[in-house]
């Protein structure tokens, strides 16, 4: 299997503490890579130590094996053409409405207006935002933004995108359409995926792969039978736990 | 602590330069995005209109009472119309106009960047590729920089036509005596090393607000804290610059 992403030794602090302590990842083109792991365990800063928002202290990434870990923010223009990272939180541009949020990436590739028209439109319906495009993100339900922040993430189809719990806060139903969609979009565009989430649901639909990341390493990296069967007590207990206590 | 301030501003500092280096290459190689910079100056055009009318006036009419007051012993209460045109176009209308929209527009430079940047607006900027400094910097700082001057000779205006009204009014000197006073006196130069200097303050408070709201970070407080120290910054910033930079325009 040809790595897509990997990542080698990633080491990262703030001040005095240690969040990432060495992290070794894989993730396999054209597969889906579930990443678990407690609340401020550091999956949000592994994310953006991919895409290069944040460079790690020490460690090495590597995009379809091309070492990017010293790029200038110049150079990794390219590599933003390929991977696209869904923010935890949206990260929407208030000043903008929800079509140009949607639009943005596009507008930035120099795709023709007409052709951003066309696809933002469909992207929108898809996710049911139809009448919202010309909303701002202040006039949006969490749910929504939600949903506009996946649109932007997914409107350049790009061989990679990285999403920071595209569920989390949302009704079943519409969780549900979003695992079905993050399925659709590798499946169809072979994009290689990771997904952060707390969702176990989500992670028993989505997932090819599943890493657990605990106390600034990854814990267990394997598939979702390996993980019932050899995974420490404590990625059992992430997975199942619930469940056992009759929840 | 003394030192860790002092190395703290000397970074600070750096980190203004080199956002000024950035942002200067920026200007002059990229397309201007007239759109934004229209927009921008819209903004900061009706954020500081009423005040820059109001400091414009009202100075104007201070500097004819006070120079009638002082002039009076000389007998050369014929002269306000020399003293408030140019005093106000050298130095008053310049410095106060800067320090007053200078502050406004900083302040509001500051708190918009600094609420992108704790809500990761300024990640997303760049995650899709786009340089926040072509983005965000460059047209503020182009549109200030047009701005200001503009701002500054509205001011001016009010302030001849506040010295007009108390010397009508007040001081039995006709108005177009008054005039004629103003215009013999008053020189191209006079304006021009006036708004010249309003440039370089607009440079500088656009590149400390910029800087300082890409700093921010911890929520609504810390755009806050932020937002102060633009204020402050800037206004220091101004108040001496100008010292230096009157310098240099009387050498020219
Ligand atoms: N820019 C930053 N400056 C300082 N500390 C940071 C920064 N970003 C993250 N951290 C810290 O790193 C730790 C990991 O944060 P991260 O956001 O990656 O957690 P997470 O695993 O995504 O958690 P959650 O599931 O709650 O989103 C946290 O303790 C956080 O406080
Ligand atoms: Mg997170």
């Amino acid at each position: 299997m040809k790595p897509f992403v990997q990542c080698s030794g990633i080491k990262k602090s703030f001040g005095s503490k240690e969040v990432l302590k060495g992290v070794d990842l894989i993730v396999e083109e054209g597969k889906t890579l579930v990443i678990l792991g407690g609340s401020g365990s550091g999956k949000s800063v592994l994310l953006k130590i991919i895409i290069g928002l944040l460079k790690p202290d020490s460690g090495r990434i590597f995009i379809e094996g091309e070492d990017v870990t010293d790029y200038s923010e110049k150079e990794l223009l390219s590599i933003r053409r390929k991977i696209s990272y869904m923010f935890q939180w949206g990260a929407l541009f208030d000043s903008m409405t929800v079509f140009d949020n949607v639009a943005f990436p596009l507008r930035e590739m120099g795709v023709s207006e007409n052709e951003v028209e066309e696809r933002v439109a469909e992207k929108l319906s898809i996710l049911g935002l139809k009448d919202a495009g010309k909303l701002f993100p202040q006039d949006l339900s969490g749910g929504m933004k939600k949903r506009v922040a996946l649109a932007r993430s997914i409107i350049s189809e790009p061989k990679c995108i990285l999403y920071d719990e595209p569920t989390a806060g949302l009704d079943p139903i519409t969780a549900n359409q979003i695992n079905k969609l993050i399925r659709k979009m590798q499946q169809m565009l072979n994009i290689t995926s990771v997904v952060v989430t707390h969702d176990i649901k989500s992670m028993f639909y989505v997932a090819d792969k599943v890493a657990f990341l605990y106390e600034g390493i990854i814990n267990f990296y394997g598939d979702i039978a390996e993980a019932e069967k050899s995974g420490s007590d404590t990625l059992k207990e992430f997975i199942y736990g619930g469940e056992r206590n009759g929840v | 602590m003394a030192l860790e301030k002092f190395a703290r501003g000397i970074e600070e500092f750096g980190e203004i330069i080199i956002l000024g280096a950035k942002t200067v290459k920026t200007v002059f190689t990229t397309k201007p995005d007239i759109p934004q910079i229209s927009y921008q100056m819209v903004l900061m055009g009706s954020q500081s209109m009423n005040i820059v009318m109001v400091t414009g006036l009202f100075v104007g009419m201070v500097l004819a009472i006070q120079t009638a007051y002082t002039l009076a012993a000389f007998g050369a209460k014929l002269y306000i119309g020399e003293v408030v045109s140019v005093s106000m176009t050298r130095e008053l209308g310049p410095a106060l106009i800067s320090l007053l929209v200078g502050g406004r527009v900083g302040a509001g430079i500051t708190a918009e960047l600094g609420t992108m940047n704790v809500t990761e607006q300024i990640d997303a900027l760049r995650s899709m590729g786009a340089d926040p400094v072509k983005k965000l910097v460059s047209p503020r700082l182009i549109a200030f920089v047009i701005s200001l001057p503009i701002l500054v000779l509205i001011a001016n205006a009010m302030g001849v036509l506040g010295g007009y009204f108390i010397s009508a009014l007040e001081l039995d000197i006709s108005g177009k005596f008054y005039m004629n006073h103003v215009f013999r006196m008053l020189k191209f130069n006079d304006v021009f090393s006036g708004l010249g200097k309003t440039l370089f303050f607009a440079v500088f408070v656009t590149l400390i607000a910029c800087r300082n709201g890409f700093k921010a970070q911890g929520g609504a407080d810390g755009v806050g804290r932020a937002t102060t120290s633009t204020v402050v910054l800037s206004a220091i910033t101004i108040l001496i610059s100008n010292f230096f930079l009157t310098k240099l325009f009387l050498i020219l």
